[in-house]
């Protein structure tokens, strides 16, 4: 021992590897804490495609599905909900749905694989909540120029027929198109089409 | 060194008197944090009627740690049993209605005390120098608080829980980069679903409780290290008498804990009667749309947050998303609770007290809690509440009139902050007495 003042090199290095060696200890105990909030094996594994038939279904009735969890919409649209998404293109936020998320086959003026069948995941872009469906007689409500759409009772995000959003609204993009196919003239099934599966 | 012993030294007349020094002598700590904090303790003598809600937010916190421990013995935190549970508690447990009213009133009688706690540092400059650390401390606990808040009010498992959960956790997810993963990570499902309902649960009952035991510890510590200040901003310390203590202080014990528990009474006397006549408050304290089961597929055709998160649900909603990522709303509903941490070295101001401060931080303050309350209130109700604008012109995203009224106070919110440093230096503040006035 030298003068008492003195900072010995040996046992400061000592304690600094100590440390170190400590806190590494200290991080990796944390880790089995900090996954285990991750989903468990049994939440991942409950994700199957859900089917539904549609010949039931009547014109401008809306059904809804729940997959993995989530809202899915079928809606069967009439010819005047389909007109009526020809002239608003002005007034939407992303009319092309670029910066939308939906399958190839559905990215297109309708958002769907067949015009009049609309399938889409009831769940607001904004913050997750579930849109209504508001008819265009609901202009009382949502104002004298409402061409018929969804309407997010959140945030007061509004949507067309194809969940295009509206400018003004707080959600950023379109509502997601879930993958979904055809099984026969009659059957959807959500969750699946031919190219990618789940 | 007489003088301090003395009371260890004389013999003890009776049965408890040696009692107590039997105690005193192997655990001297217990009496001298007393001195310290209570007997000891001198606080100014001027203390007014807004120096009750410290204490009283201290008293809803023993309100709300007991009635949740005899909440937690009936309840079941599990999605299927949960919402049922909530209603047995209601229906079938002895008392247990009141004890479900005591926990969801003192929710809201928190947010309350807490919101006037926070006025009175903000209007008499409690937050300034020595006092920044007591502040921070300050607005951590009301972090903590909102997060309590939060977890708490899932556990019914009514739609709104569910959907006040919904868009709350999927705020997280639009953090850039991250925010889907953390996000999954905070639900630990693709949904608001049981796993989360359980971490809520285990959130709300021990993990939070525990670091606002903490936190309040350290506010109160921090306070009685540099002593409180009063509505006249100026430091009792500087003018001592011959005994050394502060000419303008008295000790908290007995003077303020006689005043306290007066204010107490009266307090829980309001609480009572909205506790008894009027828990649901009509529908701000406990919301009619919680009385519905959660249904992960139907959201409710109106939800608001409880009253006390309305002010920034109201900026949230009040920013249009910007670059195709509505992350602007969060970060500004952020942004407007963070900045609260930089109100001690914004506040640029020689003196502390509203009593000498000029027309400037006066007017500043007086628009800030009118627009504060404006949020609130539009918070609670529909975007379509005032109806829309007759005209029409390029900049009008939007026609509702509500959605405006929530942009511009949602600026006024960030300029009383922003131009602080600016309005406060070149107000005309008035000279400060040495002394306190009464």
């Amino acid at each position: 021992m030298n003068d008492p003042k003195e900072v010995s090199n040996t046992r400061r290095n000592l304690i600094v590897a100590t440390s170190v060696v400590g806190g590494a200890a200290a991080a990796g105990a944390a880790v089995p804490f900090v996954t285990s909030m991750w989903p468990s094996e049994r939440a991942k594994a409950a994700g199957a495609p859900i089917e539904t038939e549609l010949a039931a279904l009547q014109p401008g009735e809306l059904r809804v599905l729940e997959w993995r969890g989530k809202p899915v919409w079928v809606l069967r649209r009439t010819k005047e909900m389909l007109d009526s998404l020809k002239t608003i293109s002005g007034q939407l936020q992303d009319p092309e749905s670029n910066a939308s998320i939906q399958p190839e086959y559905a990215k297109n003026e309708y958002r769907s694989a067949k015009p009049e069948i609309m399938v889409m995941e009831g769940v607001c872009t904004h913050l997750g909540c579930s849109p209504q469906l508001k008819g265009a007689d609901a202009k009382a409500e949502m104002g004298a120029d409402w061409p018929g759409g969804f309407y997010c009772p959140c945030h007061g995000s509004k949507f067309d027929y194809a969940g295009r959003v509206f400018k003004g609204a707080p959600a950023p993009t379109n509502l997601v198109v879930p993958p979904y196919s055809f099984t026969s003239e009659v059957a959807l099934l959500i969750g699946e089409d031919e190219k990618k599966g789940a | 060194m007489a003088t301090s012993t003395t009371t260890s030294t004389t013999t003890p007349t009776s049965r408890l008197g040696s009692l107590w020094q039997w105690f005193d002598s192997r655990m001297p700590t217990l009496a001298e944090q007393w001195r310290i904090h209570a007997a000891g303790y001198y606080a100014p003598k001027n203390f007014n009627f807004w120096y009750y809600f410290g204490s009283l937010a201290l008293l809803v916190l023993v309100i709300q740690i007991v009635s949740g421990i005899f909440l937690t013995m009936s309840y079941k935190p599990d999605a299927n049993l949960a919402f049922g549970s909530v209603e047995y508690i209601m229906r079938d447990v002895t008392g247990g209605w009141i004890i479900r009213y005591i926990h969801s009133t003192g929710a809201s009688a928190f947010f309350i005390v807490v919101y006037l706690h926070m006025f009175r540092g903000i209007m008499y400059g409690s937050h300034k120098a020595p006092r920044e650390l007591v502040w921070i401390f300050g607005v951590l606990i009301y972090l903590t608080l909102m997060g309590e808040a939060f977890f708490g009010y899932l556990l019914p498992w009514g739609q709104m829980s569910y959907w006040g959960a919904q868009v709350i956790v999927n705020l997280f997810g639009t953090v850039p980069f991250i925010g889907p993963d953390l996000a999954l990570w905070i639900r630990g499902d693709y949904v608001i679903s049981d796993a989360t309902l359980n971490r809520f649960f285990a959130f709300h009952v021990i993990a939070l409780p525990l670091v606002l035991l903490g936190l309040i510890v350290a506010h109160l510590l921090a306070l009685h290290d540099v002593g409180s200040s009063n509505p006249d901003g100026v430091e009792i310390k500087k003018v001592k008498g011959p005994d050394g203590h502060p000419v303008d202080g008295i000790p908290f014990h007995p003077y303020y804990t006689v005043k306290d528990l007066m204010g107490a009474v009266v307090f829980l006397a309001i609480f009572a009667i909205v506790m008894f006549f009027a828990p649901e408050m009509g529908g701000y304290f406990l919301e009619y749309n919680n009385f519905i089961p959660a249904d992960p597929l139907q959201t409710p055709a109106h939800i608001a947050p409880v009253w006390y998160f309305t002010p920034y649900y109201s900026i949230l909603r009040a920013v249009p998303p910007l670059f195709n990522s509505q992350f602007p709303g969060v970060l500004a509903m952020g942004v407007a609770v963070m900045i609260l941490f930089f109100l001690p070295w914004l506040d640029r101001s020689p003196v502390r007290s509203i009593r000498y401060r000029g027309p400037y931080f006066k007017g500043a303050l007086a628009i800030f809690v009118v627009t504060f309350l404006l949020l609130g209130y539009l918070g609670v109700e529909p975007t379509t509440v005032w109806g829309q604008f007759k005209f029409d012109a390029f900049f009008l995203d939007t026609k509702e009139i509500a959605t405006w009224v929530a942009r511009l106070c949602t600026v006024i919110y960030f300029l009383f902050f922003f131009l602080m440093p600016w309005y406060t230096r070149i107000d005309k503040v008035k000279p400060v007495p040495e002394r306190v006035t009464a």
